[in-house]
């Protein structure tokens, strides 16, 4: 399955500044070792050291928050999006 | 010459319900005798016993006052749009000064001076006099939000100006409140700024909050931000949310029991991974367009219209030019506003391992 991944400003410096960048996998965790296989260090960015997503970052399939869908093994689909969103405290 | 005639929605009945007609005259004067005519009803709204034009009552042409063009001898060109507003809603009138000021907004139906009403009646809390709750303020304020309450505990540095429109360089130094409070009162004299001149803590907050209707997060850090959420769902507030870094922006509406904060990010980064704007930089625009944005939601609740972004986490990408949303729920483990709730008043937010903010480290 190939996806569209959205990075967010933040994470840009690991993918050459590109704001979108395709990756594949049948689920979220087949997709983030593919992203992490094109662009190293993404994945510790993302999961904590026990491969959990962190809790101030936010992973979206569709727009939906992969923590109400089934987590890391939500299943992918040829087209998803999958955006990934940090909690910004700048104000 | 034919004219559309805007007719507010407390004249509609009048009129058979119709929100525009058509008028036909070479002055405001024949066209209002050309309506009386043909609407008796809606005449008698349009002259005092003297036969003269209500003091309540103005009129716009082409959304100009007529007292500021030739008064009821203004011409009427074919096509010129007259619009017909009464200063009056729920037994309080505006003045004609406000209705004059707000004429631009109180034309929209769905606002009318009974909106007006309800945004002079409305108490908003902006917590921050920053890059967020500088733009929020001055439109809430020009909009004519009666109360702006400001907390900051802050004093105006150089560097804040960049972004911070409510403050001037001469008020460098000065305390934010203070010139937030200026700043609003030239743009508006009808607001009443309550300044708040402390940092927004556990024992504090909801003091504070209970004051207002809805708050304003414009806050540039995480400790606040999850004290403020937490204060505003114990408080039963509606808590409408933004945040910048570097070029991208995120704003959302928190509606108690429909989700907050906490469900949307479990925990706060560590300090490491969240480097704040004085290090790493910030366009100054960027939390204008975020603050406005946030200023929008809080009309919008206020007036009861359209649909408000709680629900959804609306992302700002300022390079790519981009508006998306995700989607934003209450989770039922949420340990403020679960099934099973755990945080039941607020806490010690800055690094004990008892705070509510505990989570922080196990992130």
């Amino acid at each position: 399955m190939t996806v569209t991944v959205r990075i967010p400003t933040a994470l840009r410096k690991l993918t050459a500044d590109q704001d979108r960048v395709p990756a594949d996998g049948g689920s979220l965790s087949e997709c983030i070792d593919s992203l992490e296989a094109s662009y190293l260090g993404l994945k510790e960015r993302l999961c904590d050291e026990a491969g959990e997503i962190r809790r101030f970052v936010n992973i979206y399939v569709n727009g939906e928050d992969v923590r109400f869908l089934q987590g890391l093994a939500s299943p992918l689909k040829d087209g998803d999006e999958v955006s990934i969103v940090p909690a910004v405290a700048g104000g | 010459m034919t004219v559309t005639v805007y007719i507010p929605a407390p004249f509609r009945r009048l009129t058979g319900n119709c929100t525009y007609v058509e008028g036909h005259g070479q002055t405001v004067a024949e066209l209002l005798d050309e309506l009386k005519t043909r609407y008796p009803a809606l005449g008698d709204m349009l002259q005092n016993e003297a036969g003269e034009l209500p003091t309540h009552i103005h009129i716009y042409v082409n959304n100009q006052e007529i007292h500021s063009l030739q008064g009821k001898a203004t011409p009427l060109n074919d096509g010129d749009e007259v619009a017909v507003i009464p200063a009056i809603a729920g037994g309080q009138d505006l003045t004609p000064e406000q209705t004059l000021r707000y004429s631009r907004q109180i034309m929209i139906p769905q606002v009318g001076s009974a909106g007006q009403r309800k945004l002079l009646d409305a108490k908003v809390l902006i917590v921050g006099a920053g890059g967020l709750g500088s733009p929020a303020a001055v439109y809430l304020a020009a909009a004519g939000v009666g109360t702006l309450g400001i907390v900051d505990s802050d004093e105006l540095e150089l560097s804040n100006l960049q972004r911070q429109i409510l403050h001037h360089t001469a008020d460098v130094g000065r305390p934010k409140v203070d010139s937030a409070q200026e700043t609003i009162a030239r743009y508006n004299p009808d607001v009443r700024v309550i300044p708040h001149r402390v940092r927004l803590t556990s024992a504090n907050a909801m003091e504070i909050i209970a004051q207002y209707d809805m708050v304003v997060g414009a806050v540039d850090n995480f400790v606040t931000r999850y004290l403020l959420n937490d204060a505003c769902y114990l408080a039963g507030k509606p808590y409408i949310d933004g945040g910048v870094f570097l070029f991208e922006g995120q704003a959302t509406v928190f509606i108690p029991g429909r989700g907050c904060y906490r469900c949307l990010f479990p925990a706060p980064p560590p300090a490491e991974l969240a480097p704040s704007p004085s290090q790493v930089g910030l366009l100054g625009v960027l939390p204008g367009v975020i603050g406005v944005i946030e200023a929008v939601e809080a009309l919008k609740l206020i007036l009861g219209l359209g649909e408000s972004l709680a629900g959804r986490l609306l992302i700002f990408d300022a390079l790519a030019m981009e508006f998306r949303q995700v989607s934003t729920r209450r989770d039922p483990h949420c340990p403020l506003c679960g099934d099973a709730p755990t945080i039941h008043e607020l806490g010690d937010y800055e690094a004990s391992p008892s705070s509510p903010l505990a989570g922080h480290h196990e992130a």
